[in-house]
């Protein structure tokens, strides 16, 4: 407990806020910020958790007195040991901050839910909020606030279609194989496309991650594509590192993959840095394959990341996050994944903390200026079923989620965890009224995999340009 | 095929489950494809099938591994009796008192609880036998993956490691895989083997893992360890897990240690699939 009596010195501690009888006290801003966050294991794991219910509130209300400007003055990773910490400090843009340095953290909750805060405004304020200015603001906002505030931050990003429209919805195609079979691979891909799903990406988690299989599943998909003249990209989730080579040996890559932290030392763990990422973006952008668009960035955070590699630095969980989103906005992303459910209750415990995490992460990538996307997803040692990804992926839906994955029937067969299945996507789609990419509802219509594009109604025969190639395999008309 | 009008059904007494003229596509992969649609809805029967699944995974997650029992089937097996006759198996437990702590603290999983301390302790203190290797049998996630898989596996193993002097059998209750070195250190074993039981899939909530630990002291890291994962008959077979398991023993043995530095080359014998062949069956 932080609670202390008249009689100890105050000096310690950075802030104050005496209730009642009782003087709380947090010894800086990264300790307020932590205190401040809602309950989850991973903070407790860390060790940096409030004490006590009461604790919390007691830090967010300090914390709802700390003006924004004392971010940009305070850093919560030293400035010298870490390169987030220089991207955040040296791309901040003064000019932009200039409309939001007057407010505390509690007055930028309010402005955010304000008429004041239209789509337009918030568009121009981005580049003047750090994350940790993101993650301040969300720790004190109820769920319906980072609901409503993340409906009003519009991202458009394009490739091969454009995404973030609002009233839109995009999927990702996970056509994970334990084995990297491509006939597996194939099956679900064609499952998913049917069931309409794939225009933010079909993207693969390889079983064997090396250069070579990489290659293998890059050109699969990219005959897939071009074949059915999808228009969509593809990604093959291994090391950027691997990607490089991958373009090198002139493989046709679309996307670039990486998972980021958001500290040095979380990255470090994963092998790479700012200029791996960069090098990776200019290899991808010489190929020229995109045709709306150059978002040629794919990324895949996560809350407890950088706890999990032992580079949290005393940082709650949350906050870690959100620092890596000025990872993925410095690279220009067309998708940006937090997997929420996927590290296990030692940091996210049950479906509550779950969906909280999934809410908090999506505001914050969305005021940032991120094409934020969700793994609604959780493990089977996790307190969680399908009915809070049920819940979640309706609340996402809500707050105009960029993109959600999709899989056959929930089940990710690789990867040993569940996440939303195609026909997750089509419920989202059919009760809020959320289209694809228009460029992939045009092709869906044309495909006649859609009867009816405005209603979300499937084709109830197999359309004819798939006959030819299931005869291929299982032989006879079906 | 024509495109009829008729593809909308409105009489109440119409098939409300659309069949997908796909659906054999199952019998190319484990993964959910072709399950069809009630409107644009998972099929009831697809649906309780998953939660069937999910319900199995949870049950192996959580049922408590009944290691006395497993324990006495040990001792009642041929090929285990030299590993039993001089001391029993050791039944111990971490440090996380019940499963909710053991989910939420990994920490308390990888350290003996005082009393499994004391006992080991005191075990080494009775006798100058000299240990070549601890093998420890770990819950983890999976009760379901350790009651179902261990003794196959251990005989498998058996017959390939009868020169080894093995310390006590030691059966751990909400342990981690790191608590294998805490039991090797304690024991003053050259060499730890955990088996544990794998965060369960749907499709396989009964997966061992296998985890060698050269010289295993409180503090090691995954870096020092080697895998070998999805032991189960569905999965990896027994013998070919003690196959490996053997080869990195061996290995271990001969290179006096385990980790990153020992190259898993078990399968080097084997033709790898090096081509890099793309095409499928959705493109001519």
């Amino acid at each position: 407990m932080s609670t202390i009596h008249s009689t100890f010195k105050l000096k310690k501690f950075q802030f104050t806020n005496t209730v009642g009888e009782r003087t709380f006290g947090f010894v800086d801003l990264a300790d307020l910020m932590a205190k401040a966050t809602p309950a989850r294991s991973g903070d407790r794991l860390a060790g940096v958790a409030a004490a006590s219910a009461e604790e919390r509130v007691i830090a967010q209300m300090t914390l709802a007195d700390v003006p924004l400007s004392l971010f940009l003055e305070q850093a919560l990773v030293p400035y010298e040991e870490d390169e987030i910490t220089r991207l955040i400090l040296d791309d901040h843009d003064k000019n932009a901050f200039s409309l939001i340095s007057h407010l505390t953290v509690g007055g930028f909750r309010d402005w955010l839910l304000s008429d004041l805060a239209t789509s337009e405004m918030l568009t121009q304020i981005r580049p003047g909020v750090t994350p940790e200015m993101a993650a301040a603001v969300s720790k004190i906002m109820r769920n319906q606030d980072l609901i409503l505030v993340a409906k009003k931050c519009h991202v458009k990003t394009a490739f091969r279609n454009t995404i973030g429209l609002p009233g839109h919805l995009s999927t990702r195609l996970q056509p994970n194989h334990p084995t990297d079979d491509l006939t597996g691979i194939a099956a679900s891909m064609l499952d998913g496309l049917l069931y309409a799903n794939g225009d933010a990406v079909i993207g693969i988690n390889p079983a064997t991650d090396n250069v070579q299989q990489a290659t293998r599943l890059i050109k699969m998909m990219d005959e897939v594509i071009q074949h059915y003249e999808i228009p969509t990209q593809s990604c093959v989730l291994t090391h950027v590192t691997n990607t490089i080579e991958c373009i090198e040996q002139g493989a046709p890559v679309d996307l670039v993959f990486q998972s980021i932290g958001g500290t040095q030392a979380t990255n470090d763990s994963f092998g790479f840095n700012l200029a791996n990422l960069a090098e990776a973006q200019d290899a991808a952008l010489s190929l020229n394959r995109g045709t709306v668009g150059n978002n040629v960035m794919y990324f895949e955070t996560g809350q407890g990341s950088a706890l999990s590699a032992n580079a949290n630095h005393g940082l709650d969980q949350q906050t870690c996050e959100a620092r890596a989103y000025a990872v993925a906005r410095k690279f220009n992303p067309l998708l940006v994944n937090t997997v929420v459910g996927f590290i296990g209750p030692e940091y996210l415990y049950d479906g509550k903390e779950i969906t909280r995490a999934g809410l908090e992460d999506h505001f914050c990538g969305k005021l940032l200026g991120l094409p934020m996307g969700c793994d609604v997803c959780y493990t089977n040692h996790a307190e969680a079923d399908q009915n809070d990804m049920d819940n979640l992926l309706t609340l996402l839906g809500v707050a105009g989620c960029t993109f959600v994955m999709g899989i056959p029937g929930s089940d990710d067969i690789m990867l040993n965890y569940q996440t939303t299945s195609f026909h997750d996507a089509l419920y989202a789609r059919k009760v809020l009224g959320l289209k694809p990419s228009p460029e992939f509802d045009l092709w869906l219509a044309k495909m006649e995999i859609f009867k009816n594009n405005e209603q979300f109604t499937l084709n109830h025969q197999l359309p004819d340009a798939f006959h030819k190639s299931l005869n291929r395999l299982i032989g006879g008309r079906p | 095929m024509s495109q009829s009008d008729k593809t909308f059904p409105t009489h109440p007494h119409a098939e409300p489950v659309t069949e997908n003229a796909w659906s054999k596509l199952n019998a190319f992969t484990d993964a959910r494809v072709g399950l069809g649609r009630s409107g644009i809805s998972v099929p009831t029967r697809h649906l309780l099938a998953f939660q069937l699944a999910h319900a199995q995974a949870i049950d192996a997650v959580h049922t408590q591994l009944d290691s006395d029992a497993l324990s006495q089937a040990l001792m009642e097996q041929d090929w285990a009796k030299d590993w039993t006759k001089h001391c029993a198996p050791l039944m111990l437990h971490s440090r996380a008192t019940d499963r909710a702590t053991y989910l939420q603290r990994p920490d308390y999983g990888r350290r003996l609880d005082e009393e499994s301390a004391n006992k080991l302790d005191e075990h080494r203190a009775s006798t100058s036998q000299d240990y070549d290797l601890a093998i420890v049998v770990v819950d983890g996630l999976s009760s379901l993956a350790i009651e179902q898989n261990t003794l196959p596996f251990l005989q498998a193993l058996s017959s390939h490691i009868k020169d080894w002097k093995l310390a006590p059998i030691c059966f751990v209750k909400q342990g981690r895989v790191a608590i294998g070195d805490d039991i090797c250190e304690r024991l003053n074993a050259k060499c730890v083997l955990v088996l544990i039981g794998e965060r369960p899939g749907l499709s396989s909530p009964d997966s061992l893992g296998l985890y060698l630990t050269w010289g295993g002291k409180v503090g090691f890291t995954d870096a020092y360890r080697n895998c070998i994962s999805n032991v189960r008959p569905a999965g990896l077979v027994y013998q070919e897990a003690a196959r490996k398991a053997f080869y990195l023993l061996n290995e271990a043995r001969t290179l006096k240690l385990s980790g990153v530095k020992l190259k898993d080359r078990s399968d080097d014998d084997l033709i790898m699939d090096t081509s890099k062949e793309s095409k499928n069956f959705l493109i001519s």
